[in-house]
């Protein structure tokens, strides 16, 4: 420990006041912050049993598996559902195998080197780019300069690069956290660096991956802004049958009949938001699940 | 080993050279085709027209300060709820709370998280918005303060688990050495580990508010949208319209190519600028950060 850092803690532990009256400051002290904690979680709890309570009565076989009708103010969100499992899947296709690459490269590859400090600002600042703007951007290279249209595909590429960077650096640290001596002894018993990439590590981090991997996905399946401009459709009263076709999505499809529909059934409102917040919260159950399980049964 | 091993093993180590690379390669073309849509405005729209007041593109009036200033007063908003919110939930996952507890609390915050905003928005619309309206007896509920309120939310998960992770990784000995001395784990928490993870906490903050100023969806549904330069505290519980509800608001009616499509797009520069500036100081706080606690470790 260096000098400095260790007189510059003797002077501010010197300055602590002992006085009798510093458990009760603790005591009201921490109370205050369960407060503070409560204020962030109880309402948490509230939304997401509030949207159960308000949505369950809209749910049933035909709004699950029927068409909209009358102006989506009846009938089913089949299309929306769809949309939106297309829509990942869509993603899934394109940022997994890039953002696995990108997480091979930074752990097992990448020199410490001003390139690969580029390359995590890089990945940083995709992080923090705005929904909007990548929207803007799909609009602009995919839909109308690479001519794929408002479409599945243009929302899904969209969507993909904004994904990146989660599955990036969730799987860069589970691949890190793979012991170097698993490294060391595949590499002396003549395996090569990828067999020991493929075999060894990546086994080992799998679940680590498909955390990152399912919190990505998460993400984008509850976006409405990337796909704004690029593929998504305000009514479509059918399945999309191309990756060049528009479609319906669940987020969109909430944003449209909470605020540009007249006269819509707030049950249906909330029904939709129930299948949203299922479809987005059973991706995040497992993904949870996933990391319990890897955490207690870790070889390491 | 043979050959074919050795040539596969090449092309799938270039393979992932290349994926590796694809980041720098996203953030250039990100930036290149917002340049080549949005750089065409301010050759069409002089700039004292552009930095003026009034927002009404139909009538060619594209001044983008009110925009601008419903960002900053949404967002300022949301950052007084959401900073000293989201330090005490870290500093009570991280330091006071029972080891149960935290494995409850961290994946609810984690939940909010990954609340889709839509979700959110029509929440306010349909109740936050009526009851404030009610409650502070306003013409409208779709205002600023109604908007920062959300915002707050969701700038909240970034926070908590951003400070956390600092907390976390402030040296166990720093706490010892404050209680050893007679402090009360109170006291240790305010005059060493949060002056100990200072940087982080503010890598917390930034990323936050980072997140809250890129916001759309939210926003767009419960601010009310009116394109009015906010002044004053008043402001706060009026409409007002960020910079990103107008481009996901007014993208759709556009002609592509037309001057209102370009403006839309040099809003889009301007915030993709912002979150770089915020990103690459938050980002540049962690490096320095990290090297000193490399330093004091060794």
């Amino acid at each position: 420990m260096s000098g400095i850092m260790n007189r510059k803690l003797a002077i501010k532990l010197k300055a602590i006041p002992l006085s009798p009256s510093r458990h009760l400051v603790q005591r009201m002290g921490f109370s205050l912050l369960t407060l503070v904690a409560m204020i962030t979680v109880v309402p948490i709890i509230l939304v997401v049993l509030y949207i159960i309570y308000q949505g369950w009565p809209a749910i049933s076989w035909t709004f699950i598996t029927g068409l909209p009708k009358d102006g989506m103010r009846a009938g089913g969100i089949l299309p929306a559902i769809i949309g939106t499992f297309y829509l990942t899947l869509g993603t899934a296709i394109f940022s997994v195998p890039i953002g696995l690459g990108a997480a091979i490269y930074l752990s097992e590859y990448a020199p410490e080197n001003r390139w690969t400090r580029m390359i995590r600002i890089a990945i940083i600042n995709l992080a923090g780019i705005p929904s909007v703007v990548y929207g803007l951007f799909g609009l602009g290279i995919f839909v109308l300069f690479l001519h794929f249209g408002t479409s599945i595909l243009s929302a899904s590429l969209t969507l993909s690069i904004m994904t990146l960077p989660v599955i990036i650096s969730t799987a860069e640290e589970a691949l890190r956290a793979v012991p170097q001596s698993f490294r060391v002894v595949s590499i002396s018993l003549g395996g090569t660096r990828w067999q020991t990439i493929w075999r060894i590590v990546l086994p080992q981090s799998l679940p680590g991956i498909l955390t990152g991997i399912i919190l990505g996905l998460e993400r984008a399946a509850g976006e409405t802004a990337p796909i704004l401009f690029t593929g998504a459709a305000f009514f479509l009263p059918r399945l999309p049958n191309s990756p060049l076709d528009a479609t319906m999505a669940l987020p969109y499809h909430l944003f449209v009949i909470s605020t540009q529909v007249p006269g819509m059934p707030v049950k249906i409102q909330y029904g939709t938001a129930l299948v949203l917040l299922v479809f987005v919260l059973s991706m995040n159950t497992i993904a949870t699940i996933i990391r319990s399980r890897a955490r207690a049964h870790r070889q390491w | 080993m043979n050959t074919s091993t050795t040539w596969s093993e090449y092309i799938i180590t270039r393979l992932i050279k290349v994926t590796g690379y694809s980041a720098i390669l996203f953030v250039v073309i990100i930036f290149y085709f917002l340049l080549n849509e949005g750089l065409p405005a301010l050759g069409e729209v002089p700039i004292n027209k552009l930095l003026s007041t009034r927002w009404y593109p139909i009538e060619n009036y594209f001044g983008i300060l009110p925009l601008i200033g419903g960002s900053i007063i949404v967002t300022l908003g949301a950052a007084l709820f959401a900073m000293p919110i989201g330090l005490g939930t870290a500093i009570f996952i991280a330091e006071i709370a029972p080891r149960w507890a935290r494995e409850i609390l961290k994946p609810l915050v984690e939940v909010l998280g990954g609340l889709p905003s839509v979700v959110l928005g029509f929440l306010g619309i349909l109740i936050l918005s009526p009851d404030l309206r009610r409650l502070l007896n306003l013409p409208t509920g779709l205002t600023a303060f109604t908007g920062s309120l959300l915002l707050g939310g969701i700038a909240l998960p970034t926070i908590v688990s951003v400070a956390e992770d600092a907390l976390d990784a402030v040296p166990r000995s720093y706490r010892d050495a404050a209680l050893a001395l007679g402090a009360t784990e109170w006291q240790t928490i305010w005059r060493v580990t949060l002056p100990a993870a200072r940087s982080g906490v503010l890598t917390a903050f930034m990323l936050g508010i980072g997140r809250a100023i890129g916001e759309t969806m939210t926003v767009m549904m419960v601010t009310g949208n009116a394109p009015v330069m906010p002044t004053g505290i008043s402001a706060f519980f009026s409409p007002v319209r960020t910079m990103t509800a107008t481009i996901a608001a007014e993208m759709g009616e556009v002609a592509n190519g037309s001057v209102h499509y370009h403006v839309l797009f040099l809003i889009g520069i301007t915030l993709f600028l912002i979150s770089l500036a915020i990103n690459i100081t938050a980002s540049t706080v962690v490096f320095r950060q990290r090297k000193r606690q490399e330093r004091i470790l060794s």
